[in-house]
């Protein structure tokens, strides 16, 4: 039985203190987040707020939504058990199974299914269960989504389609269950791609996402489902699109980023502050397509410095386009290059994640340079 | 050897195994704490395909004396016999204990329902839906008409007048046999070759034209190339180019419409070659387990192009897959009227009823070629065009059935012909002296309001125009 004990341990876990284990050497423990998330002050004006982590404020959007809209409905894989991240728990008990509902295994059918609802009228929410499976569905969302409004002279829309799907990196995803794809939406005009760093952020925004009248894409940041909790209103609120927020002011170095990487500018901020004496202005973008652009610019000329930062790899990543704007509209503001701290143009790896991601230090090191440019 | 009760007991109990792979089965709790010398032990037996019993165990499941060891919960206990059916949750299905592959069937495949012969004759008078003769002759009025229509606007590009035109010649009757059976409120997703379902639901020849010639009458604002009309009024979504895009559309579409129990069906139109795409397989899929009121119908014109279909499928056409998805499904003569209409008009009636989605495949033929940039006569004879055109034409086979009801003869045809003829070319020539829209639409309907990126994208477009206006043709667009 000892010996047996012994063989099931040596097969599968990490090693215990137990003296019949045999000593490894530097066994590396998975790595704890890059990041620390700091709750926001509880926000007064949406009326009575309740604890909730990301994925619980998210099925509060949701909740609100299926209550005060009759012809909403949401869909997609294994949603109406409550779904891989439990963003829609409770919603089919409680709305009807007619509103939340599992569709067949094909990401192509559920957003194509989820224009055909917007374009009959009714609230479409459609969830793909990673971001990382968003392909097939991408002529969907690109040749039709995108276009249904311009190209049919405004006789029909799908505005009533808001896509949901979990994003970003989060320790151990690898190429698949970590990608960061919205600068292939970018590139596309017609659809809005928000994407929340909280979850007071992340309600409001869904809530304006799915009542914009456009199509929307909504990242939710997967490692920020459990790992970030604040105070969230229970009732219905929204947050406006298309408006970058300054969360701290600053005037040496603006840091521009959105999703979780805006947690670990934060850290940034304090160590610039703390080890140079360098102020840092750091904004959350926040929506994507169409973006702050004037926030962004007012901030550079004031600052004279831009440190861009995502996980998506450098090339081609939204960074970019911000970059290539800002440098257009602030050239002569520019007290040195705008910086890019981006993931490498690698697919996402798994054991190398904690080399592949832009972390603090690497953000840190970037701005010692501006400064010192 | 074992006994034959003892053997399908022993294949009960262990999940299906691909032959070979030696797997690690617990058949009970006792099992998972094992010493050493069980773990070598411990197999699962080779799926017994043969059933020739213990004879067939490879001499690897061996413990170290060296004898054949069966795993004792495999033994002897026997499972309930009432319960000797399938149990897996995928299928329900008996068990059958001979091999056999189920052969697709092509050579003779679903029929073909019809209801005229050829020459327009009722073969099953049963069957003759019994139209009215107004209906009737509305029928054959607006697959001509479209016919004319055809005709001048292929020319209108052959001259340069339009950019690009696709004709319908020769599935007039899917159009209007499948447009006749439903409500003016169903909701019309096509392809790009269902023209005479929009003229049947009265489609202006001024906004045909307009949407062409992308004048500023034009609803869809000149955005779009030709042939891709739309219509709020009329509930036809407006076409796009990517094919079999509206498929799964179509059944997020048939989903709201349930919801709203307002007797509306959805139908959508798409070719053979369009169902081959992902999005025709997903559409079908969704629209069966999501129980939606939605009439596909699938025109099979034989070519995707240049493609015939025996290039495009090697199964019996569409219509054998509806079944596949657990779709109610017929194939009909698409050149005859009526059976179209028979088919579409119950599809709807069941559809809405049951809520469910029906497979209509309507079998036709492409006369004309796929566009004004194609020349079918690269790919296929004249002489099978021809046959088609002379001998089966869902046009030629209404008028028979017209004209042997007294209905219609020459004087009502020439008369037609004249009148069709002249209410085009006006219509055209109106068209072709209108201006195009202002040169502001390029930029608006891209988001519900504009963006400020876009609005400064335009002023920078207008500032570039008053600098370079001679080598743009703001002349022929609206001030």
């Amino acid at each position: 039985m000892a010996a047996a004990v012994r063989l099931l341990l040596r097969a599968g876990s990490a090693c215990n203190a137990s003296s019949v284990c045999a000593p490894h050497t530097s066994t590396q423990r998975r790595h704890a987040a890059h990041f620390t998330f700091q709750p926001e002050p509880v926000p007064s004006q949406y009326g009575p707020t309740q604890k909730m982590n990301l994925f619980q404020s998210v099925t509060s959007a949701l909740d609100n939504t299926l209550a005060s809209d009759p012809t909403a409905v949401i869909f997609g894989e294994d949603v109406a058990f409550g779904g891989v991240f439990r963003c829609t728990v409770g919603l089919r008990d409680k709305y009807g199974k007619d509103r939340v509902f599992n569709t067949p295994l094909c990401e192509q059918g559920i957003v194509g299914f989820g224009i055909g609802l917007a374009v009959a009228g009714a609230t479409a929410i459609a969830e793909i269960q990673f971001a990382d499976y968003i392909f097939p569905a991408f002529d969907q969302i690109v040749n039709e989504a995108a276009k249904y409004r311009y190209r049919s002279g405004n006789l029909f829309d799908c505005g009533n389609l808001t896509i949901r799907a979990p994003w970003g990196c989060v320790g151990h995803g690898a190429l698949y269950h970590s990608q960061s794809p919205e600068a292939f939406f970018a590139h596309c005009p017609g659809i809005k791609i928000v994407i929340p760093r909280s979850p007071v952020q992340a309600k409001g925004l869904l809530l304006s996402c799915i009542i914009d009248k456009n199509p929307c894409i909504f990242f939710e940041p997967k490692i920020l489902y459990r790992a970030a909790v604040e105070q969230v209103p229970m009732e219905s609120y929204q947050i406006p699109l298309s408006q970058a927020e300054v969360l701290q002011e600053g005037s040496d170095i603006t840091l521009l980023a959105w999703g979780t990487q805006v947690h670990v500018m934060r850290e940034v901020a304090a160590m610039a502050q703390e080890k140079l004496g360098v102020s840092c202005e750091v904004i959350d973008l926040r929506t994507i397509q169409p973006w702050d652009i004037e926030t962004v610019c007012k901030s550079v000329v004031k600052t004279g410095r831009l440190l861009v930062s995502h996980e998506a790899p450098v090339t081609g990543g939204f960074a970019a386009e911000i970059s290539s704007t800002v440098q257009e509209e602030c050239f002569l503001n520019l007290e040195a290059p705008i910086t890019r701290v981006c993931g490498y143009d690698t697919p996402f790896p798994h054991i190398f994640e904690p080399f592949y991601i832009p972390d603090k230090w690497k953000c840190f090191d970037a701005v010692k340079r501006m400064i010192n440019y | 050897m074992l006994s034959e009760t003892t053997q399908s007991s022993s294949r009960k109990f262990c999940p299906p195994l691909v032959l070979g792979v030696k797997r690690l089965c617990l058949h009970s709790l006792s099992q998972v704490f094992l010493s050493e010398t069980d773990l070598r032990t411990i197999m699962c037996p080779k799926y017994d395909v043969l059933g020739l019993g213990a004879s067939v165990q490879s001499s690897v499941f061996e413990n170290t004396t060296g004898s054949a060891v069966l795993p004792g919960a495999l033994q002897q206990q026997p499972f309930d016999s009432l319960a000797e059916k399938p149990q897996f949750p995928g299928a329900s299905a008996e068990f059958v204990d001979h091999l056999e592959f189920i052969q697709p069937n092509v050579i003779s495949g679903i029929p073909v329902y019809r209801v005229m012969d050829r020459q327009g004759q009722i073969i099953n008078p049963s069957e003759d839906p019994q139209l009215p003769k107004e209906m009737v002759l509305n029928f054959y009025q607006k697959m001509t008409l479209l016919n004319t229509m055809d005709r001048i606007l292929y020319e209108s590009q052959r001259q340069g007048r339009i950019s690009f035109y696709m004709t319908n010649y020769g599935e007039e009757g899917t159009h209007v046999g499948s447009a006749a059976a439903l409500d003016p409120e169903d909701l019309v997703f096509g392809q790009y070759r269902e023209a005479g379902v929009l003229m049947f639901r009265g489609f202006p020849l001024d906004l045909f034209m307009a949407q062409c010639y992308a004048n500023v009458d034009d609803l869809g604002k000149g955005r779009q190339m030709p042939v891709h009309y739309g219509s709020k009024d009329l509930n036809f979504v407006t076409i796009s180019s990517p094919l079999a895009t509206q498929i799964p559309q179509a059944a997020g579409a048939a989903y709201a419409i349930k919801r709203e129990n307002t007797n509306r069906v959805v139908i959508c139109y798409f070719g053979e070659g369009a169902a081959s795409e992902g999005d025709a397989h997903a559409g079908f899929n969704f629209a069966a387990t999501l129980e939606c009121p939605l009439i596909f119908f699938c025109r099979n014109n034989g070519y995707a192009i240049s493609t015939p279909t025996d290039e495009q499928y090697r199964g019996d056409g569409i219509a054998a897959r509806g079944p596949g998805y657990g779709m109610l499904s017929i194939r009909v003569d698409g050149n005859d009227v009526f059976a179209v209409y028979n088919a579409t008009k119950e599809a709807r009636r069941r559809a809405i009823a049951e809520n469910q989605p029906f497979l209509i495949e309507a079998m036709t033929y492409r006369i004309g070629h796929h566009s004004t940039s194609d020349d079918s006569s690269a790919y296929r004879s004249v002489d099978e065009v021809n046959y088609w055109d002379k001998q089966d034409h869902p046009i030629s086979r209404l008028r028979h059935y017209m004209t042997a009801r007294g209905w219609w003869g020459e004087e009502e045809e020439r008369a037609w012909r004249k009148q069709s003829r002249k209410l085009v070319m006006e219509a055209f020539e109106r068209a072709e002296k209108r201006q195009k829209p202002h040169p502001d639409l390029l930029f608006s309907d891209v988001y519900l309001e504009m963006p400020p990126s876009l609005e400064k994208q335009k002023e920078s477009m207008w500032r570039h125009l008053q600098q370079y206006r001679e080598h743009y043709p703001l002349d022929h667009y609206e001030k």
